[in-house]
């Protein structure tokens, strides 16, 4: 067991120059929240009766659900293959996927028409919808997330209530309540922590299915009945890329030394897990005999080459390379080409696919989509640095702190 | 559909051997709901008296009235409106929109001798509406008289059945900030309720719609394209598309043309709703997967406490 990293709160200065250019960014994007509200839909966006769907759904809610899917991924490693080399990734990608997902949720809220009616799938239910299945999964998962982050929480202020001793009166039951809530949590954790899986695999694979439904709308070069087996299988390769950029991000942000050992051996795994995917998108091209359309150049034909040669090929050829697997430089460089490949995909499959046969012109973000899209990233981002200098997320290089970070079935084992 | 069946057993021989748990189980989820798919179609089948009506687009003269009924009907009709509206817009290829639930566009002929086509867009009234698979919160339904339609107390404003429909007819209130609905034909369902038939069939001065069973209208159409075969393409559009509309046309030119979208006689929802049915089959995959998951986390956790036994 690495007993050497433990994670902590960090304790670095909040505002940066870097920090203050996100808070910009992220009044800006809550500007035109605001003028959405106020005004609709209409006075914000470029959706039309011909593209009722637009970037908020492209990205912020199917890409922002893809590229949470470190969360489960990791946890399948941490967790139910207990792990333990990998321990020190399962926190961050937890946070990464507890505050995606709340952005998901708040995305959906500001493109649906009725947002104060966002409750409803919870009550009217729909089972032949995917998009029912997706909405509910979210819900649940989301909630799974929180409670699977409560330990951090407990882990933080049991010890704080315990060592300021303050208000004295309130300390004893307050002491008693988190370490119920602990020792509770750690006995059915491996409940939540499965559950996490399966709804991961359920909504990530029906984000698919959504648009399986717009039948000839939709360009062929990603209308296929097996796009809920490529969503999945996407989700599952960006996940590692995604813990693999968050962390070496945050560590040249907050000044730590890059956690190599680990992100190396998480790097490794990431070629075979591409190649399925490849294998599936490839295959499903010829069966289908779609590479008619990459003859000429359209801009589906050439969205398509990029998403595939940029944002799979190259990078699973990079990932192959020890060079590449040894270097922070490379190894952030290969995890972003996935990571864009898998943002482009969700973009073709939701905007540059989608031609609706009525339309006059074709749909292009406002600056208004645009803007609220990007103000969400970098609240995203800044809750994150909030996150992580509050509660222990982040390994730091310390040797007294032991962490709760293991969850296994309870039981006997002889 | 069988041919992606293949496709997945191929591949599954190609699969990495580590890691495969997670794998294993995703293909195992993947491949109940593949084996769905061949058994593709809603399970849900429309009543057999269903009403609809039969569009003759041969007799239509482009007059607009019906547009004028219609929003007269639904309380559209704005104060400098007149009933018979002037026809400055009628080569412009409009869509219904939330100010007016049909329109009428005129297709120019090819040939310059013959005459241009007018056509009479609006909801189709699917029989397998896709608007209704997508749904998320069940707001629209597909009633007993045929008649698909919203209901304004559910709906969330997500707009995926406007994603979903294949006649791009659902209309968004984008301008609107606080209630936008979703504003599509409503096959005059009230009227009808009453006893009369819809605002558009019932103005018409050409009696270009005819409004019945939809099973005598099949037989209507059928005869009038055997008795004028020089007047008609022989084609009743709506009759198979997309699983057979409640609203059906014929006319003489070609419907590609008159820019009738394409479809296949397969009901729309099929695929997804095999997929989604596939994949929570009485919740088997998922209560396995879970049961999967389960056991690894329990082999596993043993293993290492086995490794860390033998360490010590």
């Amino acid at each position: 067991m690495n007993a050497h990293t433990a994670p902590q709160a960090l304790n670095n200065k909040f505002l940066t120059p870097g920090v203050l250019v996100l808070i910009v960014l992220a009044v800006n994007g809550l500007a035109f929240v605001f003028a959405r509200i106020l005004f609709g839909i209409g006075a914000v966006t470029n959706l039309n009766d011909q593209y009722p769907w637009g970037l908020w759904i492209g990205v912020d809610v199917a890409a922002g659900v893809a590229l949470a899917a470190g969360g489960f991924t990791s946890a399948a490693l941490g967790h139910v293959m207990q792990r333990e080399d990998y321990h020190a990734i399962v926190r961050p990608a937890l946070l990464t996927a507890m505050l995606g997902y709340t952005f998901v949720a708040i995305g959906v809220v500001i493109d649906i028409g009725r947002w104060y009616y966002v409750w409803h799938p919870i009550f009217m239910w729909n089972g032949n919808s995917p998009l029912f299945e997706v909405g509910i999964c979210v819900i649940i998962y989301m909630t799974v997330l929180y409670i699977e982050f409560l330990p951090i929480v407990t882990e933080r202020f049991m010890g704080r209530v315990h060592l300021k001793g303050f208000l004295s009166f309130l300390t004893r039951p307050l002491e008693r309540l988190l370490s119920l809530l602990d020792r509770a949590l750690g006995k059915t954790m491996f409940l939540f922590i499965i559950a996490g899986i399966v709804l991961s695999t359920l909504h990530q694979s029906s984000l698919g299915t959504l648009m399986i439904i717009a039948g000839p709308k939709m360009h062929p070069l990603w209308q296929t009945p097996v796009l809920p087996l490529l969503f999945l299988l996407s989700a599952v390769a960006v996940g590692f890329p995604m813990v693999i950029f968050e962390s070496l991000l945050a560590s040249r942000s907050f000044g730590l030394k890059p956690e190599m050992s680990i992100l190396s051996k998480l790097g490794r795994m990431i070629a075979p897990l591409l190649g399925i995917y490849l294998a599936f998108k490839i295959g499903d091209m010829v069966i289908r005999e779609t590479f008619i359309y990459l003859t000429k150049p359209t801009t589906a034909s050439v969205m398509f080459t990029i998403e595939v040669v940029v944002g799979v090929i190259i990078p699973l050829r990079m990932f192959l390379s020890r060079t590449v697997l040894r270097s922070p430089l490379w190894l952030f460089v290969a995890s972003s080409l996935v990571i864009l490949g898998v943002l482009l995909n969700r973009i073709n499959t939701f905007i540059v696919a989608y031609t609706p046969p009525y339309a006059v012109k074709s749909y292009f973000p406002s600056v208004g989509e645009i803007s609220v899209t990007i103000g969400f990233v970098s609240l995203l981002v800044l809750a994150y640095r909030v996150a992580v200098m509050i509660f222990p997320v982040i390994g730091v290089h310390k040797a007294f702190v032991t962490p709760i970070s293991k969850y296994s079935i309870r039981g006997s084992v002889k | 559909m069988k041919r992606d069946l293949s496709l997945k057993s191929d591949d599954k021989k190609n699969v990495h051997p580590r890691r495969t748990f997670l794998k294993t189980a995703l293909l195992t989820t993947a491949a109940v709901a593949a084996r769905e798919v061949v058994h593709a179609g809603p399970s849900r089948i429309p009543p057999a008296d269903r009403m609809g009506v039969l569009v003759d687009l041969t007799a239509c003269v482009g007059c607009r009235s019906c547009e004028a009924a219609c929003k007269k009907a639904h309380g559209l009709l704005k104060g400098s409106d007149s009933l018979v509206p002037s026809d400055i817009h009628i080569s412009e290829h409009r869509r219904p929109n939330p100010q007016s639930l049909t329109v009428v566009n005129e297709y120019k002929s090819a040939n310059a001798a013959s005459h241009s086509t007018f056509v009479k867009v609006q909801c189709m009234h699917c029989d397998y509406p896709s608007c209704e698979s997508a749904c998320i919160v069940g707001a629209i339904t597909k009633k007993e008289g045929g008649e698909v339609l919203w209901d304004g107390d559910k709906c969330i404003g997500c707009r995926y059945c406007m994603v979903a429909c294949p006649f791009q007819i659902p209309s968004f209130q984008f301008d609107t900030a606080l209630k936008p609905d979703i504003v599509k034909c409503d096959f005059c369902f009230q009227r009808r309720n009453e006893g009369r038939v819809p605002a558009c069939v019932e103005i018409c001065p050409m009696e270009v719609m005819t409004y019945g069973r939809r099973s005598t209208l099949l037989e209507i159409a059928g005869k009038k394209i055997e008795n004028y075969p020089e007047r008609y393409n022989g084609h009743i559009y709506g009759e198979l598309e997309a699983g057979g509309t409640s609203w059906m046309y014929i006319a003489k030119a070609d419907f590609k043309e008159l820019q009738f979208p394409d479809l296949k006689k397969e009901p729309m929802p099929g695929t997804s709703e095999s997929i989604q049915h596939g994949i929570f089959a009485y919740f088997v995959p998922p209560i396995s997967l879970y049961a999967l998951l389960g056991g690894l986390m329990w082999i596993s956790k043993n293993r290492s406490t086995s490794e860390e036994e033998m360490g010590e």
